[in-house]
């Protein structure tokens, strides 16, 4: 056991340094929340949403939810398919590398951008925009938990997607519309609670609107629950339907997953 | 492994092949491009699965093969253009952390002939440096059997040149070696074995000089007669110069008496069992 958690943690590391040294990776994957932060929080900075709370604010909750499918869902949609083209996972199959290695590896590389996006749009919200930052461990917890279900949650959709394509580029190329159509329906670039109602109600079965209405729940004012749709930010719903489309994307990566292209078994 | 079976919908990829290899010995699997080369070693590799036959490698069906036995093979792939943002050094020690007893990072760049690389990038390694690695990840962990895909395909004749005495090196070390490749020179120059394959078909399993000789009956005498070339395929070379000199009464114009070619045995085998 501790052997095989000495190679999770070695093969996080490769991945993480590997992934750093690809300067696209770093400029679009890493620094595009930042971007986006930048852009609407200077743009809407001035403008109020009910309970005094800021735009930015609310731009802040969403974006650290789109964090979390940047950082996982698309990072692995994009990469394993490539990875699946380049030789990585045949390779990795080859050899006696035990299986779950690679995606602990993945989950750790996911894990290691999300932090980096989490940090890096904190420290940008809280300086340029005002974004207040949670005052009590409670609210850190709230937003540790989050991040972790949502963290692995996304990324075992990821996963799950990667299967669906036949390369690198086809991949993205369903991966990122879907992204940006949830971002649009589940509360992100618009208030969630002005969106019509069809639209709330085909996201509401999806985890982005979930965790963006909890991220919203740990970085604005407890009142704002109020001008939720449903009243209050629903927490424990947010973890079911998490925990549910987590059992859902592990038995779709249990029973899809290729090491290899479709014409190679 | 016998009896060896892999279709494809309609199509046969590999009938009916069947294969041994001794400890130590290193093997050539010779043929054209779609023969099922590269089909029947991802067999054995535990890669694909077979529709039919019999496969035993190192004492285990390849289709159940476990990490143990994984241990114990070493596998180059025809081609992969992975860990190209890795250095030469960060590949390697990677790869060896799955081995319960990898060679040391230096010996194995050194082997490979690497040692100069070891800090540079994989993406900026040539295509015979890239291909070289791809040995060093797979001889890291010390396999007692070596899978080489395709190998060379692609190498101007000096780097071929390199390469051979790269796997000379292996074989001197004990390691079996199963190689693909479609270059006869290659299988001449490395092979203790040559197995033909054709359409999935075994047409020939043999040394590369019994290869060579296979066609010792066909020799071609060429001359030239009333502004032509002529040429006649003959067994006995010596009585038709003869009989040819006694008719021309003399020396015969452009007289040639040629012996088939390792690569004209092997073509002529090929097209006979296509």
């Amino acid at each position: 056991m501790t052997n095989l958690a000495a190679l999770y943690w070695h093969r996080m590391r490769f991945e993480i340094r590997l992934l750093l040294r690809d300067r696209s990776t770093v400029m679009f994957s890493m620094l595009l929340p930042v971007f986006l932060l930048a852009i609407f929080g200077s743009v809407f900075n001035n403008q109020k949403l009910s309970y005094g709370v800021s735009f930015a604010q609310y731009f802040v909750a969403g974006m650290l939810a789109s964090s979390l499918l940047y950082s996982s869902f698309q990072l692995l949609a994009i990469d394993i398919p490539a990875e699946r083209i380049n030789g990585t996972l045949k390779r990795l199959v080859g050899s006696p590398m035990p299986r779950s290695v690679y995606f602990v590896g993945k989950f750790g590389a996911s894990l290691f951008i999300y932090f980096f996006q989490a940090v890096v749009l904190l420290s940008l919200g809280h300086f340029a925009y005002h974004v207040h930052l949670p005052s009590t461990s409670g609210r850190w917890v709230e937003f540790a938990w989050i991040s972790v279900l949502g963290l692995v949650t996304s990324s075992l959709l990821g996963i799950a997607f990667s299967s669906l394509a036949k390369d690198g580029k086809s991949a993205s190329a369903m991966a990122a519309p879907l992204v940006l159509f949830f971002q649009f329906t589940s509360g992100v670039y618009f208030i969630y609670a002005n969106l019509p109602a069809w639209m709330q109600h085909v996201s509401t079965l999806f985890p982005l609107k979930w965790m963006a209405q909890a991220m919203r729940g740990v970085f604005l004012p407890r009142a704002y629950a109020h001008a939720e749709v449903a009243h209050s930010f629903e927490f424990g719903r947010a973890a079911l339907v998490l925990g549910l489309w987590t059992v859902i994307a592990a038995l779709l990566c249990r029973f899809t997953f290729r090491w290899m292209g479709r014409d190679e078994d | 492994m016998t009896g060896l079976v892999r279709r494809y919908g309609d199509f046969t990829a590999v009938d009916g092949f069947d294969l041994t290899l001794a400890t130590g010995e290193c093997v050539a699997m010779l043929g054209p491009n779609g023969a099922g080369k590269t089909t029947t070693v991802e067999i054995l590799e535990g890669y694909r699965h077979r529709d039919a036959g019999a496969v035993t490698v190192l004492g285990e069906d390849p289709a159940h093969a476990h990490r143990a036995w994984r241990q114990r093979i070493g596998i180059v792939l025809q081609s992969a253009d992975d860990l190209i943002e890795a250095t030469v050094r960060e590949a390697i020690e990677h790869f060896a952390r799955y081995y319960s007893q990898p060679r040391g990072v230096d010996d194995v760049a050194a082997l490979v002939g690497l040692e100069d690389k070891i800090d540079q990038r994989i993406g900026h390694l040539s295509g015979g440096q890239r291909r070289r690695l791809d040995v060093a990840l797979g001889v890291v962990g010390q396999p007692e059997l070596l899978f080489l895909d395709e190998p060379t395909t692609g190498f101007d004749p000096e780097a071929r040149r390199v390469f051979w005495q790269l796997i000379e090196r292996l074989k001197g070390e004990g390691v079996t070696i199963l190689l693909t490749t479609h270059y006869l020179e290659e299988a001449d120059a490395l092979a203790d074995r040559v197995v033909v394959i054709n359409r999935g078909k075994k047409v020939a399993d043999t040394t590369p000089a019994d290869l060579g000789s296979r066609n010792a009956g066909r020799i071609v005498v060429r001359w030239h007669e009333n502004d032509a070339v002529r040429e006649e395929v003959t067994a006995t070379p010596v009585a038709y110069v003869a009989a040819l000199g006694a008719r021309f009464g003399g020396e015969v114009p452009g007289l040639e008496v040629l012996r088939p070619t390792l690569e004209e045995a092997y073509l002529a085998l090929v097209e006979e069992s296509t």
